[in-house]
């Protein structure tokens, strides 16, 4: 299997003349964990929705590889997956309806026991036939990791990946962190002392 | 798991009937369509109830109801996918051609809707006689499909707008403005009961305006979509 | 703009406003409001090339996503419509003498107007946004969604409203230019001048709109 491999080179963004960062030149391999660390403002999140093609980057380019082929737009779609704060779930679908709607459209059928199966195993038995809207912030973080992994992922983008979880989400995270990071390309922003530990990259925002 | 790839048409439908569902149950855009439409057909007929209005007006005062209630509700779908973030979630999921499908599609079963309960409520309150029925539905459906098309990529414009306000309206009314004179001359011929053949130059303007803003719109999209 | 085009223009739009005044009306029954003709159509012209150019740049924009192309898109957008009021302004003067009201949907009268609104409706849309590379991306997109729409407002609205407008004012049914030798030239230097002072302030806007970048990002 071809291994998976993210170039970042001589990224700048900046915001009505303010640059936010400038200059920024990485480069991660499979099996790595890239951890972007820096205050509040250094750009972490816009650094991830950059990566993860959410926002045009100023100057400089991110690359993804597979093998030695760079994955283009489209495909990309099929290997990434952002957890963040800024994006959404549907809160006037139930957690099953957002799952089978998500997965569908990304070309990924599950059955609904394999779906109601991942959802305790996720902390969240029984609560599949309840809306989303009816959630606290920790149940939908929980559910946005399952939407993420669902497509197994070869590159998974997490900002602030333990925010508004309870310490078995804690657990759960390091987990999946940990057993991701065997044939994917972990990317997590943040600030946690502790979570500094899974990278085996630092970059460090804000200087 | 089962990886298989789907057409873009079949994602166009998941999109459709995801947005179906949430409309069902929380009625973001048809209420506000529906009481607008009803509003105003009913404020226009009970000011010129007692005079016989012609034909003319009849189909004008008809297509400005249904351009100003489709004005209030379509651009919901894409303005609701911003405020609660989902758009970007969106966007990394699916292709954007996928979402201006099903958005399409969402915004002509809104339309459609909304004629059903305005036709008849139209019909009963302004007295047309005679009417060739079959070119009036020819005429509306055909210019709801266009009508839509158009509306589409601008209610995705409208979203990603910082003040929205009457921008939909300001934007939309120059493109929509030759489907609307189109359909109002349709509308007009077939109230005054003209065979069907006599509207078929209205028509050809009509699938063509809808074929073309269809086109343009799925090359545009992306452009938009991805802001 | 290189003096030297500076230094004609300035000698040919003296020349064609002396001529204008100086020569007789070109069309004897309208009388002194048929001199207007030098101007309208000429700016008629411009309108639909500003649209034209805004366009175009729109495009490159979209494909090239670089903001001086947006600039060059807007910059044109806004002369158009200095120059699509002049033409509605003139054309209405002419259509209260000519056919006794200022507006009467007259199928180039409705032209010009959805320009207009188009023009409004950019405008509109570029204030209603903040961030200068979404501002542009969505308005180069209105910008070439309402090409479309324009051409077919041109072929829908005749089946409607009967023209007035004087199909023969500069090329008759045939297809033979149908004016005296000096009223043609003087038309057509119009014309030239008029091309040459929408490209003129155009540079100049983009020269403006530059330097304002560059100060703002300083």
């Amino acid at each position: 299997m071809s291994t998976a491999q993210i170039k970042i080179s001589g990224l700048s963004k900046s915001f009505d003349g303010r640059d936010v960062f400038a200059d920024i030149t990485e480069a991660v391999s499979q099996g790595e964990c890239l951890v972007i660390t820096g205050p509040n403002g250094s750009g972490k999140t816009t650094l991830l929705r950059i990566m993860a093609g959410l926002l045009r980057a100023g100057e400089g380019s991110v690359e993804y590889f597979l093998g030695n082929s760079v994955i283009q737009r489209q495909g990309l779609r099929r290997k990434l997956s952002l957890v963040s704060q800024d994006l959404a779930l549907y809160d006037e679908l139930t957690a099953l309806e957002n799952l089978h709607f998500l997965s569908r459209i990304q070309d990924c059928h599950f059955s609904e026991e394999e779906l109601v199966e991942k959802l305790s195993k996720f902390g969240l038995t029984d609560r599949g036939n309840d809306l989303v809207g009816s959630f606290s912030s920790g149940m939908k973080q929980r559910l946005k990791y399952l939407h993420a992994l669902l497509k197994e992922p070869k590159f998974l983008l997490l900002d602030e990946p333990t925010a508004n979880l309870d310490e078995e989400g804690v657990r759960l995270v390091d987990e999946i962190i940990k057993s991701q990071k065997r044939d994917a390309i972990v990317v997590l922003a943040t600030n946690e002392g502790s979570e500094l530990n899974y990278g085996e990259k630092t970059l460090q925002l804000g200087l | 798991m089962e990886r298989k790839p789907s057409s873009l048409v079949y994602k166009g439908w998941c999109i459709f009937s995801k947005d179906l569902k949430s409309e069902l149950r929380n009625r973001y855009a048809i209420n506000a369509l529906l009481m607008f439409a009803v509003t105003t057909l009913v404020a226009v007929n009970f000011a010129v109830g007692q005079f016989g209005l012609g034909e003319k007006l009849l189909a004008a005062l008809f297509w400005i109801v249904v351009f100003f209630s489709a004005l209030s509700g379509l651009a919901q779908t894409f303005i609701k996918e911003e405020e609660t973030k989902t758009a970007s979630t969106l966007k990394l999921v699916t292709s954007p051609n996928s979402i201006y499908l099903g958005k399409l599609t969402f915004n002509i079963a809104l339309l459609l809707t909304l004629e059903v309960v305005i036709v008849p409520l139209f019909f009963l309150l302004s007295n047309v006689g005679g009417a060739n029925l079959l070119l009036f539905f020819t005429v509306l459906i055909l210019a709801s499909l266009g009508l839509a098309a158009a509306t589409t990529l601008i209610a995705a414009i409208v979203s990603k707008a910082a003040v929205k306000g009457a921008l939909f309206a300001a934007l939309s009314f120059p493109i929509l403005l030759p489907l609307l004179v189109t359909a109002i001359r349709g509308t007009e011929l077939s109230f005054r009961g003209e065979v069907f053949m006599s509207g078929f130059s209205e028509l050809k303007i009509l699938l063509s305006y809808l074929v073309v803003m269809i086109t343009v719109s799925l090359m545009l999209f992306d452009f938009v979509w991805s802001e | 703009m290189p003096n030297f085009w500076k230094f004609f223009l300035l000698l040919l739009m003296s020349a064609v406003i002396i001529a204008v005044w100086v020569m007789e009306p070109p069309q004897n029954q309208l009388g002194e409001v048929s001199r207007l003709f030098y101007f309208h159509i000429p700016a008629a012209w411009v309108t639909v090339l500003a649209y034209f150019v805004a366009m175009r740049q729109s495009v490159l924009y979209l494909r090239r996503k670089e903001l001086l192309y947006d600039l060059k898109a807007s910059s044109a957008a806004e002369l158009g419509t200095l120059f699509c009021i002049l033409a509605t302004i003139t054309g209405s003067i002419f259509a209260k003498t000519t056919w006794g009201s200022f507006w009467n949907w007259d199928p180039r009268q409705t032209s010009i107007l959805i320009l207009l609104l188009i023009y409004g409706a950019y405008l509109a849309l570029r204030s209603a946004v903040r961030e200068p590379e979404r501002k542009a991306a969505l308005s180069s997109v209105y910008c070439i969604f309402a090409f479309p729409a324009a051409v077919f407002l041109v072929f829908a609205t005749p089946r409607v409203y009967q023209s007035l407008h004087p199909a023969d004012s500069i090329i008759d049914a045939s297809g033979k230019i149908q004016m005296p030798a000096p009223i043609l030239v003087t038309f057509l230097a119009s014309l030239v001048c008029f091309t040459l002072i929408f490209i003129w302030m155009h540079r100049l806007q983009i020269v403006i709109g530059g330097d304002m970048e560059r100060e703002r990002k300083l």
